[in-house]
């Protein structure tokens, strides 16, 4: 029973997003629409399983919600900050560049802590070394690295590492 | 007072995406222009597309949606195109601001 439920939906995550946007991008919860997409969902992750070899398992949904307020509040706050120092002088911004050394090893945790961080505190990420160590940072304006990296590291990877863990 | 909290949000949206424009304008170099785009915008368009899905949702008494998808893929692509230009902009050795911290001046990203 698992091993025929395992066939047929691969990658059951990915059927709820598609299903999910298939009704957002319509704009209804017809009837019509919800079987429609529902099809479309079981069938596009079957044809395509070929291109999504790893699997995804989300470990504790509480967790993901919780840090996705996080991330919500952050961008809120981020963008004021960045206003702030985007209106003020250019003189007193003080760009740099860092590592951050990562801990998380799947690619879907690392691709989702380096969009975080470039939607969050002033901070760009610009590259991911060739094995998958270290990412590297750009900062808009930063007066402790240190300290900036140790912020990131316990307030998203550590989040993202408990939900994405590989299997 | 509906339309308070929607003129508040179009304004709201308005000044981020313009502050966005400023910075994209004023900052010395690229690595610092690419600040701009990536997250005053997300607020501003974010501000602008809730206005838009709260001003349908009472207009044909019906919840709007669509604005929700608008915002995740805004969300999913601008780090992501941004991350490209850096990562381009590192590999031919654009010139960074002097007071740059750890310049990426070689060829260190291996």
């Amino acid at each position: 029973m698992k091993t025929l439920l395992r066939k047929v939906l691969p990658h059951p995550i990915l059927t709820l997003v598609l299903w999910g946007v298939w009704l957002l991008l319509n704009n209804t919860v017809g009837a019509g629409h919800i079987v429609l997409g529902l099809i479309l969902a079981i069938l596009i992750p079957w044809l395509t399983s070929g291109f999504w070899p790893e699997k995804v398992r989300i470990q504790s949904p509480l967790t993901l919600l919780k840090f996705l307020g996080v991330v919500l509040w952050d961008i809120l706050v981020a963008n004021m900050a960045v206003a702030k120092l985007i209106l003020g002088r250019n003189k007193n911004l003080k760009p740099g560049f860092f590592y951050i050394d990562l801990d998380i090893e799947t690619p879907l945790g690392i691709s989702l802590l380096a969009n975080t961080i470039s939607l969050t505190p002033g901070t760009v990420s610009c590259d991911l070394t060739k094995d998958r160590k270290r990412l590297l940072v750009h900062a808009l304006h930063i007066e402790d690295i240190p300290a900036t990296i140790k912020e990131i590291k316990e307030r998203y990877e550590a989040p993202l590492k408990e939900v994405f863990t590989a299997c | 007072m509906f339309e308070w909290v929607l003129s508040t949000l179009i304004i709201i949206g308005a000044f981020f995406t313009l502050v966005g424009s400023i910075g994209l304008y004023k900052l010395p170099d690229f690595f610092m222009r690419l600040h701009g785009p990536t997250k005053a915008t997300t607020l501003g368009v974010g501000a602008l597309l809730i206005a838009s899905a709260l001003y349908f949702s009472f207009k044909i008494d019906d919840i709007s949606l669509h604005e929700v998808l608008i915002t995740v893929f805004l969300f999913i692509t601008a780090p992501v195109s941004a991350h490209l230009m850096a990562k381009a902009a590192i590999h031919i050795k654009l010139k960074q601001v002097d007071r740059t911290q750890n310049k990426m001046n070689s060829t260190t990203t291996r």
